[in-house]
C-alpha cells in the first residue's frame, strides 16, 4: 500500500458534475476501518506532518494563508491569517479545535471526527506546529458519543505511534491534545463560551473586546479556535500545495465544503463540494436525490436552524456567502433542511423556536424571556388556542428581539442567538400566513407531516455507498 | 477638601440634540445621569463592573455608522458620538425589556418588601407598558428561600440581572452564589450545603432590583413610604460608612449603605448593616440602677446621679484626684467624648482616662504618627504595608476597599501577619512571623538586615523589592492581643526611620475610639491631639485646670485598683472583664476598686460590679459627630428617642459635674461642638455650619487643610482682632486661626473652677493675652522595648486576633448575628496538630495552658499559620482567650496538649 495516493479514489466522486473533484476530506469514508491509525497510515497518513516538520512554521502559515482556506464554522474567516492574530512573543499559547456542532442539522463534523480522526489529529498537529503551541484542546459535543470514543482511541494510538506528545517523530517539537467532553450547550458552539465551558465556567459568550481568543483566549493565552472541518483540510493542502487547493472553488471561496443535507429528501447525507460553484439546487436534486416520494419542495433552511427559510426560487443561487447574504440568508454552518409541501409550517417553526428558547443561554432579558414567549405562544396556538391577535404579538416580540426584523438581523440581545429564533418566525409567517390562521380558526390545518425528533439519517458518502 | 477631581480628558458628545461633556472612558449611562438624562436600568450598578445583561438602557447610540440600539453601560463615550434616548426604537426596545422582564415576575408587589422603592416597579411606570399581553402560566418557584441565615431568595421575583452574583464575585470576593440552569430556567442558587454565608451579604439585598433578595431582620417591617430616613455614619466599627438610618415608629428597622467617594461606596458589612436590632435589644437599660441591699435596683435619675457624685466627691476627699479613673469611651460621640474628657481632666482633674481596652495603640502613637486616608492606602498602583489585624473581620469594609484597589486598581498589599487573613490571597507578599517579631522583620524589609528566623526569606526578598520606594502607606494596628502594643509601635517607629514619609491608618476597630482619643480620652493628652504637657496652659486658661502629669493607661489604671488604689473606677461603655485581654487582672481590678460607676447600654459581666449604672443613650439615640479611623469627622444622627429615661452621655457628665459643683457650660450638642472647635486645636475651623453643609456627607478629616481651615473664621477674626499676630507662635501645625479667648465657655469654666484650681495648675488660668494655641502631637519613637524571650522548646507562641462575629455587645444583642458568632478554635499548624495528637483516637480538643491560666477549646489545623504559633480568637463563644493573657508580657508563649475525649 506503499503506492496508495493521499486521494482514495476508490469509490465515485462525489458529485455528478463532469470534472473529477479530489476529496480533500472525505476521501476515507467509504472504508470500514477509516478510523483506524493501520488505514489511515496506508492511505498517506500523517506523510504531511512529517514533511511540516522539515520546514519552518512560517512557510506553514504561509502555505495555509495561500491555499486561502476559509474557516469552516459559519464565521467563514481564513485560517492563516487568524493565526497571525497571536501577539508576538506572548506564551503559551493554545490551540482550541471547536467540535461543538450544534446547529440543527448540521453533521459535517461529527462525520469527520467519526470516520477519519487521524486527519483531524494531524490537521491539530500540523496547525500547532505553524501556530507555536504545546497544547491542543479538542472541545467534542457531549451528544457526540462515538466521535468521542473514536478520536479518543485515535489520540491513544497516535501517543503510542509517537505522532503526539514529547518529541513527535524524533523532532523537538511536542504537542500535547486534551479531549474534553461538553456537557450539552448549543451556545458553546460560540468560541468564547467554548473557551469559558473549557475553563469550567458557565458555557457563556464572553463579552467583547478584550477578549478577542487570539489575543486573550483560554486562561487568557493567546489561543486559536478552529473548527474540525477546517483542520481536516490541513494534510490535504500540506500535502498537495496551496495552489491544487486554491485551484478548487469560486473566486471568495476556495476549496471544497461540506454540506449536510437532511429533511424530506431522498438520499440525505453530507456531500464534499467545491466551493462557491455548486447551487441549492445542484445539493438537493443531484446529491441528495430531490424531494424525498417525488413531493414537491415547501422550503428549505439554507444554513442552518438561524438562517431564513429558503424558497423554491432561491434553488439556483451558488452555495456562496456573498450570494446568500443578498438573497437574505446566510449559508452559516453548511446545514440544509429540506421541507417538502406535507410539511406544517406553523409546526416546524414551532420547533425550531422551542429549539432556540431551550439553548438561550438566559444572560439576557429579550433572548432568555422572549424566544420562551415565542415558543409558549405558538405552542398554544398548535394547541388550538390560538386568537387572532397572536400573529401579530408573535411579530411583535420579534421586533423587540431584533428590531425591523431585517436581514442581517440588528438585535436588542448580547449574542445572535435570540435574533435565531426570529428567522423561521418571520419566514413562516410571512410566506405561510394562512396556515397559521387555519389553526387560530381551529379549521383543519393542510395535511400535515409530522416534523418531530430527528430522523436517524443514514450517512451516504458522496452519491451513494 | 479634595474639590479639584484630578485632571481628565474630557469628550463631546451630542445627547438628545445636545453638545454634552463627558469624561474619556466614561461610560454612556454615567455621562447622560451627569447631563441630566436618567437611561433607565437594573443590571448597571456604579461600583461594579458593566454586564450588559438586562438590556433596559440600550438607546440608540450612533459611532460613525449610524444608529443603532446598544447597551449605554458598555459602550464608553466617544468624540462626535450621537446618543438619542428618546428616539422611538429606543422607546421601543425599552417597552420591550420591561414587558419580557415582567412576563415571568410575579406582581405580588402588595406583599413584597421592595414594593415602593421598586426600580422594575418605577421603571414600569416610567418607561414601560402599560399592560401586559403575556396570557400563559408564569413560572414557578418555592418561596422564599434561605440562602443565608439572613438573606432569603424569592426566585420568581428574580429578574437575573446579575448583580447580587456580582457583587458576590467581585465585590467582596465570596463567590458563594451563581446562576445555575439555563435560558428561561436560570436561577440563582447557592452551592450544595454551602450557604451564601458572605460577611457582605446584606448588601446583596440592598442592590437587588426587585423583591427576590430580601434580608430577614426587615422583612415584613415596614413598607418603604412609612420609613423615615436620617443619613448618618455606622459606628460598628471604626471606618466610618456612611448610612441611612430607616426608622418607623420610633423603632429603627433598617440601616443602608449610603455611597461616599472617600470611605464606603454604598456598601456596609453584614454587622453594621444588621446590628440596628442592638438598639431595641430587649435587655436595653431604659433607667439607671443602684446597689441597694447587694444588688442592682432600678432607681431614679436624681438618686442615681446623687450617688455617683457621692462617691466621686467621696475619692477626691478620701484618695485625691488620682484616685478616680474612667475607662472607656470609644462608643460615645465626639461631643460626649468631649464633655467626658472635660469632667474628668477639667473638673475631677484626673489623668487615669483611657478609650482603649488594652487592645490599642497607645494615643501618642495614633495622634502622632502622620496620617494616611483610606484613599490614600487603597490608591491605584500604590503599596501597602499592613501590620495590621485582618482587616476583613475587623474592619470589613476597609477590607472591600483594599481588595477592590488590589483586584482592579493594582495596588500592591506586603502583609506581615502571623495568621493568614482575608487579604492574603490578595496579597502581593504576605509574611508570617511570630508576635515579638513585628518590628525585627520590619526592620528587615525597609532598612535591610537579617529577618528573625523563621520568616521566609524569599518573600522578605520579594517584599523588600516592593517597598523599596518612597511612597509608602502603612496600615498598622494590634494582629495579635497577645502581643503587646510595644510591638507594632516599635515598627512604626522603624518604618519612620526607613522612609520618612511613610503615613499611617490606623486599624483601631471601636466605633469612635479615635474620635475619643482626639478628644482627650486617654492618659497623657487633651482634646484636639494636643500632648498634656503641650496644652497645659491652652487648657487652663479654657478649662480652669488640666491634670498635673500623664496618667494611667487601663492596664495601669486596672492594676492600681487591684492595689486598691483607685477609690472610683468609672466603666464609660466599657466591659473590661469580657474585653480587656488579661481577665485575671481586670477581675482584680474590678474587685479592687473601691466604688464603680457604669454607664452603659446595657448590663454585662463588669457593671455587675458596679454601685451605680446609668443608662445611657446609644446610637441613633443621640445627635452628634463620629470620627473614623481616618479621623475623619461626620455626622450622626438621632432618629428615635432612647428606652425609658436613658440619657446621652454629655448630659450625664453635664450632670455630674453639676452635682460636683461644677458647670461644664454646654447646654446642648451644638455648644459641644462649638466649644470643640473653638478649643481642640485639630478641629479648629471645622464649624458646625461646615458640618451641616452638603459637602458633610462625605465627612471632614481633621485637621483640615491650611487652606480651608481660615475659611470658617471671618467673624471671629474680626471679633478676636487685639489678640491676633501675636509674636512667637511656634506651632508647627496649628493652622493660623485666630485666639478664641472671648469664648462663653471659657468663662463659665475659668469663673467655675477656683476651687480646684490649686493643686494642679501652677499658673493662673486666662490671664490677659491668653497662652497660645498648642501644637498637635507629633510621634516620638521611644527607645526601642527589649526583644521578647525566645519561645522555650515545648512552647508556642500564642496568637490572639478577632473575628466579626463575636460575643461582643452589638452581636450579642442582634437576635441576626449572634448565632454566627464561630465557637472558639485553636488554630495550629498542621506539624504542630499532629505532633499534638489532634485527630488521633477520638482527640478533638486541645489545653491550652498559659503562665496565666488554661482553656480547653478543639483544634484544627491551619496551613496559614506562622511556624511555632497557635492562634485563637478572642471573645468567641466556648473558651475565653482572655483567661491565658498577661497585660504586662510582651507576648505570650503556651503549652499546648491534647485532651481525651470526654473530658478526662
Amino acid at each position: 500500500m506503499s503506492d496508495t495516493p493521499p486521494v482514495d479514489d476508490a469509490t465515485p466522486a462525489p458529485d455528478a458534475t463532469p470534472r473529477e473533484l479530489p476529496r480533500v476530506v472525505t476521501s476515507r469514508w467509504g472504508l470500514d476501518d477509516s478510523h483506524t491509525l493501520e488505514r489511515y497510515e496506508a492511505t498517506g497518513g500523517y506523510q504531511a506532518l512529517r514533511s511540516v516538520l522539515d520546514k519552518a512554521p512560517q512557510a506553514v502559515v504561509d502555505e495555509v494563508k495561500a491555499a486561502s482556506l476559509l474557516g469552516r464554522g459559519g464565521a467563514g474567516f481564513p485560517a492563516g491569517v487568524k493565526w497571525g492574530f497571536c501577539p508576538p512573543g506572548v506564551w503559551p499559547r493554545y490551540l482550541v479545535v471547536n467540535g461543538d456542532e450544534s446547529e440543527p442539522g448540521t453533521y459535517k463534523d461529527r462525520i469527520l471526527m467519526e470516520r477519519d480522526p487521524h486527519q483531524l489529529i494531524e490537521g491539530v498537529l500540523i496547525a500547532c506546529y505553524a501556530v507555536g503551541c504545546a497544547q491542543a484542546f479538542l472541545y467534542v459535543r457531549g451528544e457526540m458519543a462515538l466521535a468521542q470514543e473514536r478520536i479518543a482511541a485515535a489520540l491513544n494510538e497516535a501517543y503510542a505511534a509517537g505522532y503526539v506528545g514529547k518529541n513527535i517523530l524524533g523532532s523537538d517539537f511536542s504537542v500535547d491534545v486534551v479531549l474534553h467532553w461538553g456537557a450539552g450547550a448549543y451556545i458553546v458552539g460560540e468560541e468564547t463560551a467554548l473557551i469559558e465551558s473549557l475553563e469550567g465556567n458557565r458555557g457563556m459568550p464572553r463579552l467583547k473586546p478584550p477578549y478577542f481568543p487570539a489575543a486573550q483566549g483560554l486562561y487568557l493565552k493567546p489561543t486559536i479556535v478552529n473548527n474540525v472541518e477546517t483542520l481536516s483540510n490541513l494534510p490535504w493542502i500540506l500535502t498537495n500545495g496551496a495552489d491544487a487547493f486554491s485551484a478548487l472553488g469560486a473566486e471568495s471561496s476556495r476549496g471544497t465544503r461540506l454540506f449536510a443535507v437532511s429533511g424530506h429528501v431522498a438520499e440525505p447525507g453530507v456531500f464534499e463540494v467545491e466551493f462557491g460553484t455548486t447551487t441549492y439546487r445542484d445539493l438537493i436534486y443531484e446529491h441528495a436525490g430531490g424531494i424525498r416520494d417525488g413531493n414537491e419542495l415547501k422550503c428549505f433552511i439554507p444554513g442552518g436552524a438561524s438562517a431564513p427559510w429558503f424558497f423554491e426560487e432561491h434553488l439556483d443561487l451558488p452555495l456562496e456567502t456573498g450570494a446568500v447574504g443578498k438573497a437574505g440568508s446566510m449559508m452559516g454552518s453548511g446545514a440544509i433542511v429540506v421541507m417538502d409541501h406535507t410539511t406544517d409550517a406553523v409546526k416546524a417553526c414551532w420547533k425550531v423556536v422551542k429549539f432556540f428558547a431551550h439553548e438561550s443561554c438566559g444572560k439576557c432579558t429579550p433572548c432568555r424571556e422572549g424566544t420562551d414567549w415565542l415558543e409558549k405562544i405558538l405552542e398554544r396556538i398548535l394547541h388550538g388556542h390560538g386568537r387572532p391577535e397572536d400573529l401579530d404579538l408573535l411579530l411583535d416580540v420579534c421586533d423587540n428581539i431584533s428590531p425591523g426584523l431585517a436581514w442581517p438581523p440588528r438585535q436588542t440581545t448580547i449574542c445572535p442567538l435570540g435574533p435565531s429564533a426570529v428567522s423561521p418566525v418571520n419566514s413562516a409567517i410571512v410566506r405561510f400566513r394562512d396556515e397559521f390562521e387555519a389553526y387560530i380558526a381551529r379549521a383543519e390545518p393542510p395535511a400535515v407531516a409530522t416534523v418531530g425528533g430527528p430522523v436517524p439519517v443514514d450517512i451516504r458518502v458522496g452519491a451513494s455507498s | 477638601m479634595s474639590d479639584t477631581p484630578p485632571q481628565t480628558e474630557t469628550v463631546t458628545f451630542t445627547l438628545n440634540g445636545k453638545a454634552v461633556e463627558a469624561e474619556k472612558g466614561e461610560l454612556v449611562i454615567k455621562a447622560a445621569e451627569r447631563a441630566g438624562v436618567y437611561i433607565p436600568h437594573f443590571c448597571y450598578h456604579p461600583r461594579m463592573k458593566p454586564v450588559g445583561m438586562c438590556r433596559m438602557c440600550i438607546v440608540d447610540i450612533d459611532s460613525g455608522r449610524g444608529p443603532a440600539l446598544q447597551p449605554s453601560c458598555m459602550i464608553e463615550v466617544a468624540p462626535d458620538m450621537v446618543v438619542n434616548t428618546e428616539s422611538e426604537g429606543t422607546k421601543k426596545a425599552q417597552d420591550g425589556v420591561l414587558e419580557f422582564l415582567l412576563l415571568n415576575h410575579p406582581l405580588d408587589c402588595p406583599v413584597c418588601d421592595k414594593g415602593g422603592e421598586c426600580p422594575l416597579q418605577d421603571q414600569t411606570i416610567a418607561y414601560g407598558p402599560g399592560e401586559s399581553r403575556f396570557v400563559e402560566e408564569k413560572r414557578h418557584h418555592a418561596k422564599p428561600i434561605a440562602i443565608s441565615q439572613n438573606v432569603y431568595l424569592d426566585r420568581e421575583r428574580c429578574i437575573l440581572c446579575d448583580r447580587c452574583t456580582r457583587f458576590a464575585k467581585e465585590v467582596a470576593g465570596d463567590p458563594l452564589i451563581h446562576f445555575t440552569e439555563r435560558g428561561s430556567s436560570t436561577e440563582i442558587a447557592t452551592f450544595p450545603d454551602d450557604p451564601f454565608s458572605s460577611y457582605f451579604s446584606g448588601n446583596t439585598v440592598q442592590i437587588c432590583p426587585v423583591g427576590a433578595l430580601t434580608a430577614r431582620p426587615y422583612r415584613f417591617k415596614a413598607r418603604p413610604w412609612d420609613l423615615v430616613e436620617n443619613e448618618s455614619t455606622c459606628t460598628s466599627c471604626s471606618v466610618g460608612c456612611r448610612v441611612s438610618v430607616q426608622t418607623s415608629r420610633d423603632r429603627v428597622l433598617r440601616y443602608q449603605g449610603v455611597d461616599v467617594d472617600p470611605v464606603n461606596w454604598s456598601w456596609l458589612c453584614d454587622k453594621g448593616r444588621f446590628d440596628f436590632e442592638a438598639v431595641h435589644g430587649d435587655e436595653r437599660l431604659g433607667a439607671p440602677l443602684l446597689r441597694r441591699d447587694g444588688a442592682l435596683a432600678d432607681a431614679s435619675w436624681n438618686e442615681a446621679l446623687g450617688a455617683a457624685a457621692g462617691h466621686l466627691r467621696t475619692a477626691l476627699e478620701t484618695g485625691g484626684r488620682g484616685s478616680i479613673a474612667v475607662i472607656g469611651g470609644a462608643r460615645l460621640t465626639n461631643e460626649s467624648a468631649y464633655a467626658w474628657a472635660k469632667l474628668a481632666k477639667g473638673v475631677l482633674g484626673t489623668d487615669h482616662v483611657d478609650a482603649q481596652l488594652g487592645d490599642g495603640l497607645p494615643a501618642a502613637a495614633v495622634l502622632g504618627l502622620p496620617r494616611a486616608t483610606v484613599d490614600d492606602v487603597c490608591a491605584p498602583g500604590g503599596t501597602v504595608l499592613l501590620v495590621a489585624p485582618d482587616l476583613k473581620e475587623e474592619l470589613p469594609v476597609l477590607y472591600l476597599r483594599l481588595r477592590h484597589a488590589v483586584v482592579s486598581d493594582g495596588a500592591r498589599v506586603v502583609e506581615l501577619s502571623p495568621t493568614a487573613t482575608g487579604i492574603t490571597p490578595h496579597a502581593a507578599v504576605s509574611l508570617r512571623h511570630r508576635p515579638g517579631e513585628t518590628a525585627a522583620v520590619v526592620r528587615a524589609l525597609l532598612a535591610g538586615g537579617e529577618a528573625p528566623a523563621g520568616v521566609d526569606p524569599d518573600a522578605v526578598a520579594a517584599a523588600r523589592d516592593l517597598l523599596a520606594g518612597d511612597d509608602l502607606t502603612v496600615v498598622l494596628g494590634r494582629s495579635s492581643l497577645a502581643e503587646s502594643a510595644a510591638g507594632p509601635v516599635a515598627a512604626a517607629a522603624a518604618v519612620l526611620e526607613a522612609r520618612p514619609g511613610a503615613r499611617f491608618l490606623s486599624a483601631l476597630r471601636r466605633a469612635n475610639v479615635h474620635g475619643a482619643l482626639d478628644l482627650g480620652l486617654a492618659p497623657g493628652v487633651l482634646p484636639g491631639r494636643v500632648a498634656l504637657d503641650d496644652g497645659r496652659d491652652w487648657f487652663t486658661s479654657h478649662w480652669g485646670s488640666v491634670p498635673a502629669a500623664a496618667g494611667l493607661d487601663t492596664a495601669g489604671i486596672l492594676a492600681a485598683a487591684a492595689d486598691g488604689r483607685i477609690e472610683t473606677l468609672v466603666l464609660l461603655g466599657a466591659d473590661p472583664l469580657a474585653d480587656f485581654p488579661d481577665a485575671d487582672l481586670a477581675r482584680r481590678g474590678l474587685e479592687g476598686a473601691r466604688s464603680v460607676i457604669s454607664v452603659d447600654l446595657y448590663r454585662n459581666a463588669s457593671n455587675e460590679h458596679a454601685d451605680v449604672v446609668l443608662a445611657a443613650a446609644g446610637y441613633a439615640e443621640v445627635d452628634g459627630t463620629t470620627t473614623n479611623l481616618e479621623g475623619r469627622v461626620s455626622r450622626v444622627s438621632q432618629r428615635v428617642n432612647p428606652p425609658g429615661t436613658a440619657r446621652a452621655d454629655w448630659i450625664i457628665a453635664a450632670e455630674l459635674a453639676f452635682r460636683l459643683g461644677e458647670d461644664l457650660g454646654v447646654e446642648s450638642v451644638a455648644d459641644l461642638w462649638a466649644e470643640i472647635e473653638q478649643v481642640a486645636p485639630a478641629f479648629a475651623g471645622l464649624t458646625a455650619d461646615r458640618l451641616a453643609s452638603a459637602a458633610a456627607t462625605d465627612g471632614f478629616v481633621v485637621p483640615l487643610p491650611a487652606e480651608a481651615a481660615p475659611e470658617a473664621e471671618p467673624d471671629e477674626a474680626a471679633e478676636g482682632d487685639g489678640d491676633a499676630g501675636e509674636p512667637g507662635v511656634t506651632q508647627p501645625t496649628a493652622e493660623a486661626v485666630s485666639e478664641p479667648a472671648d469664648a462663653p465657655a471659657t468663662e463659665i469654666v475659668a469663673g467655675a473652677d477656683e476651687d480646684a484650681a490649686a493643686d494642679d495648675v501652677e499658673d493662673a488660668a486666662a490671664d490677659e493675652p491668653g497662652p497660645d494655641r498648642p501644637a498637635l502631637l507629633s510621634f516620638a519613637a521611644g527607645a526601642p522595648g527589649e526583644a521578647p524571650a525566645a519561645t522555650d522548646a515545648y512552647s508556642l507562641r500564642l496568637v490572639v486576633n478577632r473575628r466579626l462575629y463575636d460575643r461582643g455587645t452589638l452581636v450579642a444583642h442582634s437576635p441576626s448575628l449572634a448565632d454566627l458568632a464561630p465557637p472558639a478554635v485553636v488554630h495550629l499548624t498542621p506539624k504542630d496538630h499532629d505532633r499534638i495528637g489532634v485527630g488521633v483516637a477520638g482527640v478533638t480538643e486541645v489545653r491550652i495552658r498559659s503562665a496565666r491560666g488554661d482553656v480547653i477549646v478543639p483544634a484544627v489545623a491551619d496551613k496559614g499559620l506562622a511556624p511555632g504559633t497557635a492562634a485563637l480568637a478572642f471573645r468567641q463563644p466556648g473558651a475565653d482567650a482572655a483567661t491565658l493573657l498577661d497585660a504586662a508580657a510582651p507576648v505570650t508563649d503556651v503549652r499546648i496538649e491534647s485532651v481525651e475525649g470526654g473530658g478526662s
